[in-house]
């Protein structure tokens, strides 16, 4: 069956999860990415190929779980473009290719000769899609970054957080992640411009500025208010952040660090878990409930309202606390470790969100799949990753039209 | 003319989806807003203009319904119906979050629709995807995250403290994201076959497939990551990597310098800053810079002398750090090729040199607020597809008229 996206082909320079997450997403739709790697440093540019999680006792540069993540389903290829043919090669695929995509620091894939103008010679309607922390124009173009990095300057960081604590910040590249996403989103308009107007371009994404364009509200409460989200009291980012709610938190449960999230959008929520707080608690300490039925007391007194909260939930077992809120229709979640996410919610393996794909050398193993589903031509993963030049004899005969004597001469030569 | 230019979308009012009618509207496409009589509940909103409440003041409903226009169609009437029928007779994409089964009851779903408007790309995005009758349950971006991951791997080194939550409805917004990704590639996909279809996006699933290693690590080993201060969470706790400045904000010392050149500059600064003479460990930072050839990364713990060096790099920075302000440690460390980040807050970003001069701030006339307002620009730049903010935020209906010309 053809994918949604089976009619292109992408020439990808892309790595580690912030480029490498965008054409995961294409190559499941069922386009053609070819991943161009250097036989030189065996592709360890994207660090991400020969470190853990590994699925065994085996180490390795086609062993990395996390590279295997990211880029099922493609192709890779080696090509050493310090060689002559080397960008002979690379100069022949991108004139069959749809998109040249790469997240190297700003101004490399120029340095090798290939930046847009060159580009565009080859193929004068490429599109060209470049993802760095800054962008490559504006003062800070030669910073460098990676996810953490784009989280701090974005303000997003900053925004996850207790009072009178340092930032808690993001405990993982969520900005890798949507960077990605902002890079698929990227490639896919200008494949729609291609389509429309016959023309080509240079996508120039600057993480950090697609990092920033999510902060909206907040800025806007700056720019016309004046109000700044650094203030010296601080604040709790598990509360309602400008819908008055409350109580909203996080809140231990019985168990070694085990949490439960409620969130009360309003009275009526707050008198249905009241009800509930007041029947558990009748025989045993003093009711307080009743005291906290205005919203505005309720807001104003939110650590006092939050201690009583945690001395309830603590005794109480998440899952079973989940279930007797959903009950009440009140917003509430569990905070759910890997496991439990992965493994008993049947919300996600009933989506089918943890496809197995077969990986060369690691061989059967689980990895994220999308969260969507279409009725017509949905994604579809079952290869891993590429194993480092596992492609590069099937690309060249089959895409190129070289002789496997040819391949072999290539390949003694380092060119391969 | 963008590239988005004459796809006219229909989405129906929710504010978990507004985000990714926003998407669509600032590259082009003709967002219409359906709206009941009494308003998006978005409206209401806070943040305020002027911190005022009232009708077309919230600062959360103007960021995230620009470029798009606004018609009343009562869904609930017979009349508002049919209405909805026609619409979807001119439209090439509907985006929803109703209850599961709503649109199916009004026969106004994707089986309903697609016959008078072949084509049609549907899009449904529910907490739990279009089959689960949990996505009938009130949810809150809170909920959503707990539920779909990121919360485990956030907070702090100290455990008696909650997992955190980061603010901006990342959870709203990440749902959004793959549901614009989604008819990106439908638009694609019908360009060549003329063929719609019916996408069903799940919001905890995309947060569950948006948290790195928490998901991978099980995946690949049933390892478990455990969070951590400021830093990625793990499943072996790794070293500190947030300092408090001299200015009292804070940095992400990112990667420990590795390379003799980064050692050489930092030796150099701490010299400027006069901060070398207090510091017994300079000796490896000039042994670091000295170095012949890259260091191998696998020695650290295992070879003395490479361990020092090492532990002395990370060692100057938090010295630097605290003795200069955040903004002096983040542009001299970058200039001297280390990945380090300032740990701003949103509106700080957002009037740093290096945005303002990409253009990041955009200016959108308010006919209704006799100003203009200052609001953030393109997450992309594509030359030959401009991003923008076409109009502001419809008010209530304002183009009901309009609209209801189009399918007379």
């Amino acid at each position: 069956m053809a994918g949604a996206l089976s009619h292109f082909r992408i020439c990808d320079f892309t790595g580690q999860l912030a480029g490498a997450g965008a054409t995961k997403w294409l190559a499941a739709f069922g386009a053609e990415v070819i991943r161009i790697e250097d036989p030189v440093r065996q592709g360890r540019w994207d660090i991400l190929r020969g470190i853990g999680p590994f699925a065994d006792d085996r180490r390795g540069i086609d062993l990395g779980g996390a590279f295997n993540n990211h880029n099922t389903d493609k192709k890779g290829i080696t090509l050493n473009l310090r060689t002559d043919k080397g960008k002979e090669i690379l100069t022949e695929i991108i004139k069959k290719s749809d998109a040249v995509t790469e997240n190297f620091a700003a101004g490399v894939l120029e340095k090798w000769g290939f930046g847009y103008e060159d580009l565009k010679t080859i193929k004068p309607d490429i599109i060209y899609v470049s993802n760095c922390g800054f962008g490559h124009e504006g003062p800070y173009s030669k910073f460098k970054t990676w996810g953490p990095i784009v989280q701090a300057v974005s303000g997003l960081t900053f925004s996850s957080t207790l009072p009178q604590q340092p930032p808690a910040g993001w405990g993982y590249s969520y900005m890798d992640h949507t960077g990605g996403y902002y890079m698929a989103m990227a490639i896919m308009l200008a494949l729609l411009e291609r389509d429309k107007s016959g023309k080509g371009q240079w996508v120039d994404l600057a993480c950090t500025e697609a990092g920033l364009s999510l902060n909206g509200p907040a800025l806007l409460d700056w720019t016309v208010n004046q109000q700044p989200m650094r203030q010296e009291a601080g604040f709790n980012s598990n509360r309602s952040q400008y819908a008055v709610m409350a109580p909203h938190g996080i809140y231990p449960c019985q168990g070694d660090d085990e949490w439960i999230a409620i969130s009360c959008r309003n009275d009526h929520d707050w008198m249905q878990l009241s009800a509930l707080i007041d029947a558990d608690l009748a025989d045993t300490v003093k009711q307080w409930c009743s005291s906290f039925d205005a919203l505005q007391y309720r807001l104003d007194q939110q650590d006092e309202l939050d201690e009583h909260m945690m001395n309830w939930t603590r005794e109480r077992e998440k899952f079973n606390l989940q279930e007797r809120l959903r009950h009440c229709e009140i917003p509430v979640a569990a905070v759910q470790k890997p496991a439990e996410r992965i493994d008993q919610d049947p919300t996600t393996g009933n989506f089918g969100l943890w496809p197995t794909v077969t990986h060369s050398q690691i061989g059967e193993v689980r990895v994220d799949g999308l969260p969507v589903h279409f009725s017509e031509t949905d994604w579809h993963m079952a290869r891993g990753a590429p194993c480092l030049g596992e492609h590069t004899e099937e690309v060249l005969v089959d895409l190129l039209g070289k002789t496997t004597d040819e391949v072999t001469r290539l390949r003694e030569e380092g060119v391969i | 003319m963008t590239v988005l230019d004459g796809i006219r979308v229909i989405e129906i009012a929710n504010e978990r989806i507004a985000f990714a009618g926003k998407l669509l509207g600032d590259m082009g496409a003709d967002v219409i807003l359906v709206e009941p009589p009494n308003g998006d509940p978005g409206r209401q909103l806070p943040p305020f203009v002027d911190q005022e409440p009232g009708d077309n003041r919230s600062l959360h409903f103007m960021h995230y319904n620009t470029s798009k226009r606004s018609a009343v169609v009562d869904l609930n009437s017979t009349a508002g119906q049919s209405t909805f029928r026609d619409l979807i007779g001119i439209a090439d994409v509907l985006i929803e979050s109703e209850p599961v089964s709503r649109l199916s009851t009004l026969s106004l779903d994707y089986a309903d629709l697609v016959g008078t408007r072949p084509g049609l790309i549907h899009v449904a995005v529910t907490p739990y995807g279009r089959n689960e009758p949990l996505s009938d349950l009130p949810v809150t971006d809170l909920t959503l995250m707990a539920a779909g991951g990121p919360p485990w791997s956030c907070g702090y080194d100290d455990h008696s403290l909650p997992p955190m939550r980061g603010w901006g409805n990342q959870g709203y917004q990440t749902g959004c994201h793959f549901a614009f990704m989604s008819i990106l590639t439908a638009l694609l996909h019908r360009n060549v076959s003329g063929a719609g279809q019916f996408i069903d996006v799940s919001m905890t699933a995309a947060l569950n497939v948006t948290t790195e290693a928490a998901s991978y690590s099980w995946l690949v080993n049933q390892s478990t990551v455990q969070r951590q201060t400021g830093r990625h969470a793990a499943v072996k706790l790794t070293g500190e990597s947030q300092v408090r400045c001299a200015d009292g904000r804070y940095v992400n010392t990112g990667v420990p310098p590795r390379f003799p050149k980064e050692f050489k500059s930092l030796l150099n600064w701490m010299k400027e800053i006069g901060l070398s003479e207090d510091f017994p460990e300079v000796i490896f930072l000039e042994m670091g810079a000295a170095w012949d050839g890259p260091f191998d990364l696998s020695m650290i713990g295992e070879d003395e002398t490479i361990t020092a060096i090492f532990m002395a790099g990370r060692q100057a920075l938090v010295k630097i750090a605290n003795s200069v302000g955040a903004y002096e440690f983040f542009t001299g460390c970058q200039q001297a090729g280390l990945s380090v980040g300032l740990i701003y807050s949103p509106e700080e970003a957002f009037e740093d040199e290096h945005f303002k001069a990409r253009g990041f701030q955009v200016s959108v006339e308010h006919d209704d607020l006799d100003r203009t307002v200052i609001y953030p620009g393109a997450p992309y730049r594509l030359p030959q597809s401009p991003w923008s903010i076409s109009r502001r935020a419809p008010h209530l209906g304002e183009h009901t008229e309009e609209i209801m010309a189009l399918i007379q």
